[in-house]
């Protein structure tokens, strides 16, 4: 029972350590670790180009991408030295938001089903922070129930002609390339009748729109399909494959373990810490001290889960389902989080505008970007199905359109 | 990083396992719930064959000398047993105590026997509803003999000797607070059992009319010792509570997956595998909060006060999630004397209010986070 590093990964971590040092854009080090969540925001500076800067400087250095091969613009580090990296890359891994899913799903997908000359020409420069990536998945009609998409993909000569919609794409606005999963035949059951593809999202007859989320900004789209053609060398898996390729990319959500996810709490600890209240700092209230001592705990049972399944890893271990509670955890908490932090400020909770607000609007700010956080990859109850059903061992749902052919499922009218 | 047990801790722990199925059965369990017996006395003997109590006590004194991290898998395998023993008081706090304060001679007269099993010893602190704090301390000692009432004291009429905190000057100050070993089998004793919500471990109340009184540790230092010693033995119970959530959710599960109801198994009703889902969830970062703790004890690090606030809090939530569930999981079934989820349940509720109520240890571990903080 330790946290000790092995002899190797000491080294490694000295080595990670005085790159950084040497390296990293510590300009923007404290712009970081003040930005309000959910949201990197650093006055006066383009982040899009700081954090392809950053990227670019990373994949020059052998520093991008740890976990990939060589040939494709990675370092061919074990799984504990990317943990390593994550660990010490710190605040300035918020430069990598941009990135993530190309790096951590879409990459991951391509190395698995695409051709060896896609994977040379396509993934360095994914790694390299030239181009972004990102996820068509969800559809109006297919979200928690993905297999339910109806974005339409037709076999024309040695093309495919797709016509449909996609939404809550994050990042299509900026993105170069994206993953795509289709309906090639909707005369089978649902999960049957899918193919995954990656397209170029400058071709022609795709149309980006953005849309308004609850905090204002805009991070996902709506991405509208009409006669865009992709060639069928650009299939990922064999036609029909696409749920189990579609696995493949969303296991790939659960290896990024190593930074545990965040819950606010050492934000509220601070505040409370120094929040005037009637008779002395917030933190002496018995009241908040006992909502305080659950938020703790939640979050340190999460950081000491995330170093179990570290020194799992580092055991050659592969991380399971059981991984869905770091997200299940932090969401629901951070949201419970913010919703506190603003009632100890009274009716001033309310106000918006850093300026104004206490904490610079920090907790505005989490209470306005974390329902999202309880929806996005997964919803709460989906992971709460999967905990049941993969850790536990519960039956599954009931499903009734599991082996119906996916055009006579029942639809509403919509 | 190797954040986890050894496969030697992991195969103790197995062992523990296979003894305490075969020894601690909820057969026996109940035998204890419903007789007169302070507790198993079989069950006793067994573990002390299998060198059990003796586990972190140093071989010079009588021990094995292992590290905590082996009894912290004892503990959770005891805990999942829901073993009906007074091990807890006897090793994890009055062994404690005479390990952190007791002079030579008192862990030589001592720890060999409380190693041994020959020996039980107790705490007695409460007197009565509130939490115990240096005000509410009213035994007193005075030339030798302590005087006063103690209630409840856990396993008060299954020890042999009790560590009492008292008050050995006037005031209502830490400072006049002091521990004394009192024999129970002594003169000036008087031991009558109280009816508690878990008969699984006996609670006694203990009237002292001048027994003798034997000095543990510097007079004054009584409130210093107790919190430490109750920081240890909140680890240890930390492993006992988490073995306890473990089998609950166990235990919920296979019913889930066994009852029929609207021709399906109730474990395919969502609302049924939520609730499961998040009693794994409590278990599952309890587990990780014991874990700190446990390395937190076996290293004697800095950060001990606040690991074992985070582990109480943590496990206790779990326990009393976890076994409330687990009835709930079994409808009117589980509301019966004859279907062991109440054990649980019994336990659970024990175990939270043992070391000091839920609350005192928010606290605790809020004064200690903002202590850290400000470092
Ligand atoms: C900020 C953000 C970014 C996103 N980025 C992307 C992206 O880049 N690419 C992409 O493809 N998608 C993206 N998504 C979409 C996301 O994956 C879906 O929103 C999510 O899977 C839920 O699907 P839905 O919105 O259709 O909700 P629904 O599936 O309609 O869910 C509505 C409610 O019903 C519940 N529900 C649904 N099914 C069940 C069930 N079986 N059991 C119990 N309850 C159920 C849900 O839990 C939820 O509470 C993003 C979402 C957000 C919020």
């Amino acid at each position: 029972m330790n946290f000790d590093d092995t002899p190797q990964e000491a080294e490694f971590r000295k080595s990670v350590r005085s790159w950084l040092d040497a390296n990293a854009p510590k300009q923007f080090e404290k712009g970081l670790k003040t930005s309000g969540f959910g949201h990197t925001a650093l006055e006066g500076v383009d982040v899009m180009k700081a954090s392809k800067d950053w990227q670019r400087k990373k994949y020059e250095a052998g520093w991008a991408c740890l976990h990939w091969p060589k040939e494709y613009g990675g370092r061919g580090a074990t799984p504990i030295e990317r943990v390593i990296w994550q660990q010490e890359e710190g605040v300035y891994a918020a430069l990598s938001s941009l990135f993530i899913i190309g790096h951590g799903m879409c990459g991951p997908t391509m190395m698995v089903y695409a051709s060896e000359e896609h994977k040379k020409k396509y993934l360095p420069p994914l790694a390299a922070g030239e181009n972004i990536w990102c996820q068509l998945f969800s559809e109006p009609a297919g979200g928690s129930d993905l297999a339910g998409l109806r974005t339409k993909a037709e076999k024309d000569g040695d093309d495919w002609v797709i016509n449909g919609q996609k939404i809550w794409t994050s990042g299509a606005h900026y993105s170069d390339y994206g993953i795509l999963i289709t309906r090639t035949d909707p005369t089978v059951p649902k999960h049957k009748g899918l193919t995954m593809f990656f397209l170029d999202m400058k071709s022609p007859g795709i149309e980006i729109r953005p849309i308004k989320q609850v905090n204002g900004q805009s991070g996902f789209n709506e991405v509208y399909f009409t006669d865009v053609r992709i060639p069928d060398h650009q299939r990922l898996g064999k036609v029909g494959d696409g749920w189990a390729v579609s696995l493949t990319t969303l296991m790939n959500e659960r290896l990024s373990i190593g930074a545990g996810m965040p819950t606010g709490f050492p934000e509220l600890l601070d505040f409370c810490t120094t929040l005037e209240t009637g008779d002395g700092p917030a933190i002496d209230d018995r009241n908040v001290r006992s909502k305080l001592a659950t938020w703790a705990v939640r979050t340190s049972g999460l950081k000491y889960t995330a170093f179990r399944s570290i020194s799992a890893l580092s055991k050659g271990e592969t991380p399971g389902p059981e991984n869905s509670i770091g997200k299940l955890v932090a969401g629901p908490t951070m949201q419970e989080i913010a919703m506190f932090a603003l009632d100890l400020q009274g009716e001033a909770g309310a106000l918006l505008n850093p300026d104004q607000a206490a904490a610079k609007a920090r907790f505005q700010a989490m209470l306005l970007r974390s329902p999202a956080t309880r929806v996005e990859g997964g919803t709460d109850e989906i992971l709460r199905n999967i905990i049941a059903e993969r850790v536990l061992g519960l039956p599954a749902d009931i499903r009734v359109d599991k082996s119906v052919p996916f055009n006579q499922i029942p639809t509403k009218g919509r | 990083m190797e954040f986890d047990f050894s496969d030697d801790q992991k195969q103790l722990k197995d062992q523990a396992r296979r003894f305490l199925e075969a020894k601690s059965s909820p057969k026996s369990v109940r035998v204890i719930l419903e007789g007169p017996e302070p507790y198993d006395k079989a069950l006793w003997k067994g573990l002390a064959e299998m060198g059990f109590m003796g586990t972190a006590i140093p071989e010079e004194f009588g021990g094995l000398g292992a590290t905590y991290l082996e009894l912290c898998v004892i503990a959770e395998e005891l805990g999942r047993a829901v073993a009906p023993v007074p091990f807890a008081s006897s090793i994890f706090l009055a062994a404690e105590f005479i390990l952190a304060a007791g002079t030579r001679e008192q862990k030589e007269k001592y720890l060999p026997k409380l190693a041994s099993g020959e020996l039980i010893g107790c705490m007695a602190l409460s007197e009565g509803v509130a939490n115990a704090s240096p005000k509410s301390i009213q035994a007193s000692v005075a030339g030798g003999k302590l005087t006063g009432t103690k209630i409840p004291v856990l396993d008060g009429n299954a020890a042999d000797f009790a560590v009492v905190v008292a008050r050995t000057s006037a005031g209502n100050d830490a400072r006049g607070i002091s521990l004394v070993i009192v024999d129970l089998k002594g003169a000036g004793v008087t031991r009558t059992d109280v009816e508690t919500i878990d008969p699984t471990r006996k609670q006694a109340t203990i009237t002292f009319a001048g027994a003798a009184a034997e000095p543990l540790g510097a007079a004054g230092e009584g409130w210093n010792i107790l919190q430490n010693v109750l920081d240890r033995a909140a680890i240890l119970t930390g492993f006992e509570q988490l073995g306890g959530s473990d089998r609950a959710l166990e235990m919920a599960r296979d019913y889930a997956l066994d009852r029929m109801a609207f021709g399906r198994p109730i474990g395919s009703f969502q609302a049924v595998k939520h609730m499961l889902a998040d009693m794994y969830v409590s278990a599952t970062l309890a587990r990780s909060n014991c874990y700190y703790g446990a390395w937190a004890l076996s290293t004697n690090a800095a950060e001990l006060g606040e690991a074992a606030a985070t582990t109480r809090v943590s496990a206790t939530q779990a326990y009393q999630h976890c076994s409330k569930n687990n009835i709930q999981v079994h409808g009117g079934m589980g509301f019966t004397w004859e279907f062991d989820c109440h054990l649980f349940y019994r336990r659970s509720n024990l175990l939270a209010l043992s070391l000091g109520s839920l609350s005192i240890w928010e606290d605790k571990l809020i004064d200690r986070l903002r202590a850290k903080n400000a470092a």
